[in-house]
């Protein structure tokens, strides 16, 4: 049995439906991402997992227990970060760390975490006078600080510095290493692409598909060739000049449906010097994360929020 | 019990390092209390100011923890996302319940001794009703208490702010914790009588100050108040 299994979750806001026949499983020691759009429902499906919310229907399981009926049991056992908030607003790194080791019967070292949060400089400066990517490290140590065999973390990098970004995904990496079966949310999809062992991306409360990034990323149609030029080309003559099928998803922005060999390399760049235009980049090889999530989702970036939205 | 160990030592922390609670539970009612038993200008209708005063400026004390350092602190908690965190801590609903008790016991205990002391430093003679003293405290404090968690669990931290700094205004003046309220005019007076902090400040006088038998009134109303704000707060209070 997988440490997280869901099987047709459905959650609902009044009439509105966030998540609907959601099936999802994680395993421990590994990390798993759920990639989506804003609105996609990722949060929602955490906040259920995490025994916040009821679902209007479905079968979830963490640890084997149900997330509602055991909470109490289970809330020892998982570890939970927030998209927000969720800390004193007086209180600093340490002594926050400190109440919340108090919580559970085995903590992890609190000074030990701080050192290897980075927190340690800010050790006693109170909550509100942190900054974003602090507060996302200190959130993520109350996570970890019970020691979790189990770890929601809810969009764990958003607006943190890129050297915080490298601190908090070793620290996720190392929880998944040591056993915990670990769920982050991610709108990125660097985020996940470099942290996760299998995302599942999520887009209007289905997941749309799952897999290794790898997978996903050969399911996005492996033989891709990739150019930025001025938009508005003519596709027509350039497929019959390079012999494959040539699409401009967005203005500006081709793709050439055939393997990325140095013969077709050197048929593009060849025509497109024929016509006198430039070339603005060009990438060979598989289709990267964002094709496969750009196709499945329509692209979509513009959702309403998740928050506002439940209101 | 142990992470009700682990918050109640905190939440004690916190209830007493915080700056503006702290003046509205211990500075404002001690300055009271001096500055109108040296400046003699309240009709307070004792020889000595310090006779009405000390057990009024009591109930005050006891108010401003329950009704306004409490449902203030609470809201912030609720608005910073810290009670819906707390959900998936280990830390069950009640243990956080007991442990702000535990920290309004403390503050409490700290109040009443600074209170006294100052009365009797100013020559303050308590009358003997102790034991009905602390047991008017106790049903004034789960009213307070419970007011200013009705508060907190339904409205805005800012709001919450305002209207529970009003309400310390409106019971300091309506609450015979200054004056008697046989001092007002006789329609306000039976408003104020029914509101808690009549009652507890009324109580509190009988049992310390006069040193004669509470009202069953000041019972009533106190009782009446903890039962119905307890109630109207376990079933409002949202956590998130």
């Amino acid at each position: 049995m997988a440490a997280i299994e869901v099987e047709g979750l459905v959650i609902r806001y009044g009439s509105r439906v966030a998540v609907d026949s959601l099936t999802l499983r994680a395993e421990a020691g590994q990390v798993t991402a759920v990639l989506g759009p804003n609105g996609a429902g990722k949060t929602s499906t955490v906040e259920t997992l995490e025994g916040y919310r009821r679902p209007a229907a479905g079968t979830l399981s963490v640890l084997g227990l149900d997330p509602q009926r055991d909470r109490r049991e289970l809330a020892g056992r998982v570890g939970v970060m927030l998209q927000e908030g969720g800390v004193y607003p007086r209180m600093g790194p340490h002594q926050a760390l400190a109440l919340f080791a108090g919580y559970y019967p085995d903590p992890e070292n609190v000074d030990a975490l701080a050192e290897r949060l980075g927190l340690t400089g800010v050790a006693r400066t109170p909550w509100r006078r942190l900054s974003g990517g602090e507060r996302q490290r200190l959130s993520l140590a109350l996570a970890l600080v019970g020691k979790p065999e189990v770890a929601f973390l809810d969009e764990p990098t958003a607006g943190v510095d890129p050297e915080g970004r490298r601190t908090i995904r070793q620290v996720i990496r190392e929880l998944a290493d040591r056993g915990a079966c670990v769920v982050l949310t991610t709108h990125e999809l660097e985020e996940a692409a470099r942290l996760a062992d299998r995302v599942a991306i999520l887009d209007h409360g289905h997941v749309v598909a799952e897999g290794t990034p790898s997978e996903l990323m050969a399911q996005g149609g492996g033989q891709e060739l990739h150019f930025g030029a001025q938009s508005g080309l003519d596709r027509v003559a350039l497929a019959a000049a390079v012999g494959a099928a040539v699409t401009e998803p967005a203005p500006g922005e081709y793709v050439v449906q055939a393997a990325p060999t140095p013969q077709l390399v050197a048929a593009v760049t060849a025509w497109l010097a024929e016509q006198g235009l430039p070339l603005a980049d060009l990438r060979a090889g598989r289709a990267s994360l964002e094709d496969v999530f750009l196709r499945l989702t329509g692209g979509e970036g513009a959702q309403p929020d998740e928050e506002t939205a439940k209101r | 019990m142990r992470p009700y160990l682990a918050q109640a030592r905190a939440e004690v922390r916190l209830a007493l390092t915080q700056g503006e609670s702290l003046l509205v539970t211990l500075g404002i009612p001690l300055v009271l209390l001096v500055l109108f038993d040296v400046v003699r200008v309240l009709p307070t209708g004792t020889a000595h100011p310090v006779s009405f005063l000390a057990p009024g400026i009591l109930a005050l004390a006891i108010m401003a923890t329950g009704l306004v350092s409490l449902s203030i602190a609470t809201a912030f908690e609720r608005s910073y996302g810290v009670l819906k965190r707390l959900g998936a801590t280990p830390l069950s609903r009640g243990g956080l319940l007991a442990a702000k008790t535990t920290a309004i016991v403390v503050v409490e205990a700290i109040q009443l001794v600074l209170v006294v002391a100052v009365g009797l430093a100013l020559g303050w003679h308590p009358g003997g009703g102790w034991a009905s003293a602390l047991g008017a405290i106790l049903l004034g404090t789960i009213a307070f208490s419970a007011l200013g968690l009705l508060l907190a669990g339904a409205l805005k931290a800012e709001l919450v702010l305002g209207l529970a700094n009003a309400a310390y205004l409106v019971f300091l003046v309506l609450g015979g914790m200054l004056f008697p309220l046989d001092r007002l005019p006789s329609a306000l007076r039976l408003v104020a009588e029914a509101l808690p902090g009549g009652a507890l400040s009324g109580a509190l006088f009988h049992a310390l100050g006069t040193g004669t038998t509470v009202p069953v009134e000041s019972w009533v109303v106190l009782g009446v108040w903890a039962v119905v704000a307890s109630i109207a707060a376990a079933a409002s209070f949202r956590w998130e």
